[in-house]
């Protein structure tokens, strides 16, 4: 068992996290029997990255927020609000598309800015910031472009739309596909190895080889699969470039979640924010710099998703939040903060797409899309909010723990206190 | 003596898991009698009243409480309120927003079929303040009034449950001078109309002012009743609450002690809800190096109100005071300017502000200066493990990896972690708020232990605790603190129990040195 967990990462232990793999290989199962394989049809899984790799993108900022305790409601409408903004810079501006970009990226931070002050200086709670950011940029996005759409010009298309380019032999698949897949195997084999060395060098227990190789073993299929549906797709498609844009900000934003000081920071704001005051971590900047990054990914997904679709419109990025927000519960966050993981958020969002797609291509009507997708956010809470209130993990969990108590645990636990030995203390 | 006993807990004993918290503790009340019961911190006062309140269930507990006459098997508050014994907590319970009527019938409101009728209620409500001598208008909202004045809404929301046995745990703790004055008149008063009372105070003052007897606790067992009017004065009552022998469970360690290189000078700080109050008055105290400097005071004598406030006031509003170290004043505006300044702060609180209990230990043991072990932003992941193994084989903290999760820990263990977690900021000022709370014998040992060498390592260290006689074997110097204010230093060598017990309840100072 012991092993079993460590072949889902060193900080396992966590059900959900088992919990949400489960749940997207029974998605994908479920699916790819309702549509008789069309759901991991080449051609569809290359569609599902086009068209909802916005919820991947929002899911990355949006588990920092929720890490720290907080929410975002106001993505969609960030998103939209540039996307509108972007649209017109290009359209009516006649911008290039990098300068589009660039101030895509900076309206995005500014907003960011404005959100991040509200909630960390003036300690408006962010569900209450966001709400009203929801309200203002839906509004503004609509002012801008006067609630129609703005189609957006050709080469700024790909970043939504466009694929790497085709070169060399003819394979019959696309090659520039190829290279990236045996290049993320190579890394994914570098990672796993240089991670061993650490763990020698550090003593550490290291877990035993197989599940090293069974571990990457898993990703490595996981890759080659992924690269045949790419690369196989009709002519002209390839890898997605959003796909490439996503992927790069995983990377980047699991480091910082694992590696970086502020990632700490975020981490201990979070779980207990007397303690990481008293340790001397300033709370204010950590929630102004979470929620302004939230904005920011916003923005980005905001633009690839102008690029998708080839224009901006006055709805656009409704809903959004449900997905994001569903996405990190799905992941294995916890609605309390503290808990929380850059990879387990991207497998919740690729449930979230795949049911999206799923139900799609079995034609359910709308309306009772969102029925479903609703249940799935109250079902992926109540499970995180139940395993609280058991103060285990899980069930089986709590009936081990409660015979260990039996062995006489220490029972610090239950120490007496008497009233008068509880001074309560605020902190500023 | 013919008055009727109202109350008699016979040989009751509480146990937690691990702890006999009451052992075969017995108490008996007069009918129309103050009934004081003193003790030292965790001495069983609270417990006991906790049982006699049916906070704590009958058949958690074994022995019984003869409540007029009758053995009462309570099963909550509800009960045993009915039988008319209220207790008023030290933390009153009273909603600020509310308005004073609506505070004193909550639970009980006047009405019918859940309707509430207002005349009735606002006519009940004059009629319970006027008996307990507050003359403000019923709709006022409970936060506008004072914190004498709403004790005193608290005494009135038990008559209107036809109280006749009241318990006051603390009552006066909050409150200024005139306030307690007038409460305890009150409760005087209440005497003369039949209502019996229990407080629980550790002003001996106050309860040699208005008790009748008194039932001294101490380590969970009842060492004497005391019959105030035979002449009894505090020192005799001091000397029943701490008068137990100094086991030898203290390291050996012979003291090297410096220069004074730290040192506090009029440090001023304001109650950070209540500007009237002052939870630190004029206070200066100096640290030596190699020096264990102990803190006695009683709770809420603001203790560690001062010692937050001197860490980067993490705690109520800076009116005035410097800080030196080393011969220079030091800015400390924030925590993170204490711990620059070598400031390190280990809470009486670890689960509340101590620790981050998602997190495993290494990650808690290096949260308090990343900054050391990362470069660029970012943590090397190969430095944090090192450190957290070097201080887990140092103290010999208790856990099969440092990646377990600090909450799978027991208390001393945890207790280990966050004095790792501030011992790596390596601090040249150590201040410890109750470093064994909660812990178990053995784990004591080891903490005293490593208090002493970080003192022989030539650390300041400042000792916060309830425990006289874990401040009496570990200080080499101690200061007592009463009501926000220092009123005593002492060597430790020259310091008793009774003695500083005696400056721990009154402002009298004994000769200072």
């Amino acid at each position: 068992m012991k092993h079993l967990r460590q072949l889902f990462g060193s900080r396992g232990g966590n059900p959900g996290q088992y919990g949400m793999i489960i749940a997207l290989i029974l998605i994908i199962a479920i699916f790819e029997g309702l549509t008789h394989g069309l759901t991991l049809n080449p051609t569809n899984v290359i569609n599902v990255f086009q068209q909802y790799c916005y919820i991947l993108i929002l899911a990355l900022g949006m588990v920092m927020v929720i890490i720290a305790g907080h929410i975002d409601l106001s993505v969609g409408s960030v998103a939209a609000f540039v996307g509108i903004i972007v649209a017109q810079a290009m359209s009516e501006w006649h911008w290039d598309w990098w300068q589009a970009v660039l101030l895509g990226l900076v309206i995005g931070a500014l907003v960011g800015a404005w959100q991040g002050f509200w909630v960390a200086f003036v300690r408006v709670p962010a569900f209450i910031v966001t709400l009203a950011g929801q309200l203002i940029f839906r509004g503004a996005n609509q002012l801008i472009g006067n609630s129609t759409s703005v189609a957006v010009p050709d080469d700024y298309q790909q970043i939504g739309g466009g694929f790497i380019p085709d070169f060399g032999p003819n394979t019959g698949f696309s090659n520039g596909t190829l290279i990236l897949g045996l290049v993320t195997i190579a890394a994914l084999i570098w990672v796993e190895a240089r991670g061993r060395a650490r763990r020698r060098k550090m003593r550490a227990e290291l877990p035993p080889l197989w599940v090293s190789v069974v571990r990457t073993g898993i990703l490595v299929l996981v890759t080659l699969i992924g690269t045949y549906l790419f690369a196989a797709g009709s002519a002209g498609t390839s890898f997605p470039i959003v796909a490439i844009i996503t992927g790069i900000l995983t990377i980047l934003y699991g480091f910082i979640t694992r590696n970086t000081v502020f990632g700490r920071q975020v981490y201990a704001v979070g779980g207990n924010a007397n303690a990481a005051a008293l340790s001397g971590v300033n709370i204010r900047k950590v929630n102004f710099f979470v929620m302004a990054n939230m904005s920011l990914l916003a923005a980005v997904a905001g633009m690839v998703y102008v690029g998708y679709a080839g224009a901006s419109g006055p709805a656009d990025g409704t809903g959004w939040e449900l997905d994001a927000i569903a996405a990190v519960f799905v992941g294995g966050a916890a609605v309390s903060g503290g808990i929380g993981t850059v990879a387990g958020s991207i497998v919740g969002a690729l449930v979230m797409a795949l049911l999206a797609n799923g139900l799609q291509l079995i034609n359910v009507e709308s309306n009772l899309q969102q029925i479903i997708r609703g249940l799935v956010l109250l079902l992926a809470v109540a499970f995180d909010v139940y395993s609280k209130t058991q103060g285990r993990p899980s069930l089986i969990g709590n009936m081990f723990n409660q015979f260990r108590r039996r062995e006489g645990e220490p029972a610090e636990a239950v120490q007496p206190q008497s009233i008068d030995d509880q001074t309560k203390v605020s902190l500023p | 003596m013919t008055t009727p006993t109202i109350l008699e807990m016979r040989s009751i004993t509480k146990e937690f898991p691990g702890v006999k918290a009451l052992s075969d503790v017995s108490i008996s009340v007069a009918e129309g009698e103050i009934h004081a019961i003193c003790g030292e911190n965790g001495a069983g006062k609270s417990t006991l009243m906790k049982v006699l309140s049916g906070v704590y269930p009958y058949g958690t507990y074994s022995g019984d409480i003869v409540y007029q006459g009758e053995i009462m098997r309570f099963n909550g508050v509800k009960q045993s309120e009915e039988a008319g014994i209220v207790i008023i907590h030290q933390e009153l319970a009273l909603i600020p927003e509310l308005s004073i009527t609506e505070n004193l019938f909550l639970g009980s409101e006047i009405g019918r079929r859940g309707v509430i009728d207002w005349t009735e209620a606002q006519l009940r409500a004059r009629e319970l303040l006027q008996r307990v001598g507050l003359d403000d208008d019923p709709d006022t909202q409970i936060k506008n009034i004072g914190v004498g004045k709403q004790q005193l809404v608290e005494i009135a929301k038990a008559l209107h449950k036809n109280v006749k046995l009241l318990i006051l745990d603390e009552p006066t703790a909050a409150l200024n001078e005139t306030d307690s004055q007038h409460l305890l008149n009150l409760i005087v008063d209440l005497k003369t109309k039949g209502v019996t009372s229990i407080i629980i105070s550790h002003k001996l003052n106050e309860i040699e002012q208005v008790a009748d007897n008194i039932t001294i606790l101490r380590d969970g067992r009842t060492i004497e009743t005391l019959d105030v009017h035979t002449g009894v004065d505090e020192d005799r009552i001091i000397r029943g609450m701490v008068g137990r022998s100094l086991e030898s469970r203290f390291p050996d360690r012979t003291p090297h002690i410096g220069e004074v290189f730290f040192e506090v000078r009029n440090w001023t700080v304001q109650h950070p809800l209540d500007p009237s109050r002052l939870v630190c008055k004029n206070e200066s105290f100096t640290v030596r190096r190699g020096e264990i400097v102990g803190f006695a005071g009683l709770m809420g004598a603001g203790r560690t109100e001062l010692a937050m406030s001197i860490f980067g006031r993490s705690y109520g509003t800076y009116l005035s005071g410097q800080i030196f170290k080393d011969g220079r004043e030091i800015k400390v505006n924030s925590v993170r300017q204490a711990i620059e300044n070598g400031i390190g702060y280990v809470s009486e609180d670890r689960k509340s502000l101590g620790l981050n209990l998602l997190d495993t230990v290494k990650r808690s043991t290096v949260s308090a200066d990343l900054k050391r072990i990362s470069r660029g932003g970012v943590v090397d992941a190969l430095k944090e493990y090192d450190v957290a193994e070097e201080f887990r084989k140092r103290l010999r903290t208790k856990v099969p990896t440092v990646e377990e999760g600090v909450s799978k820990l027991s208390g001393g263990n945890q207790q280990k972690v966050v004095l790792s977690k501030w011992m790596f900021t390596d601090p040249d000022l150590l201040i410890l708020d109750e470093p064994t709370r909660g812990i178990d014998v053995g784990a004591k040992f080891e903490i005293y232990r490593i208090i002493q060498q970080l003192a022989d390592q030539g650390k300041g260290v400042i000792l916060i605790s309830s425990e006289l006689p874990e401040l009496l074997g570990l200080s080499d110097r101690i200061y007592t603190i009463f009501e926000g204010a220092i009123t005593n230093e002492l060597p430790a060598a020259e310091a008793d129990p009774e003695t500083l017990m005696r400056s721990m309840t009154s402002v009298k100072k004994d000769a200072l040195i």
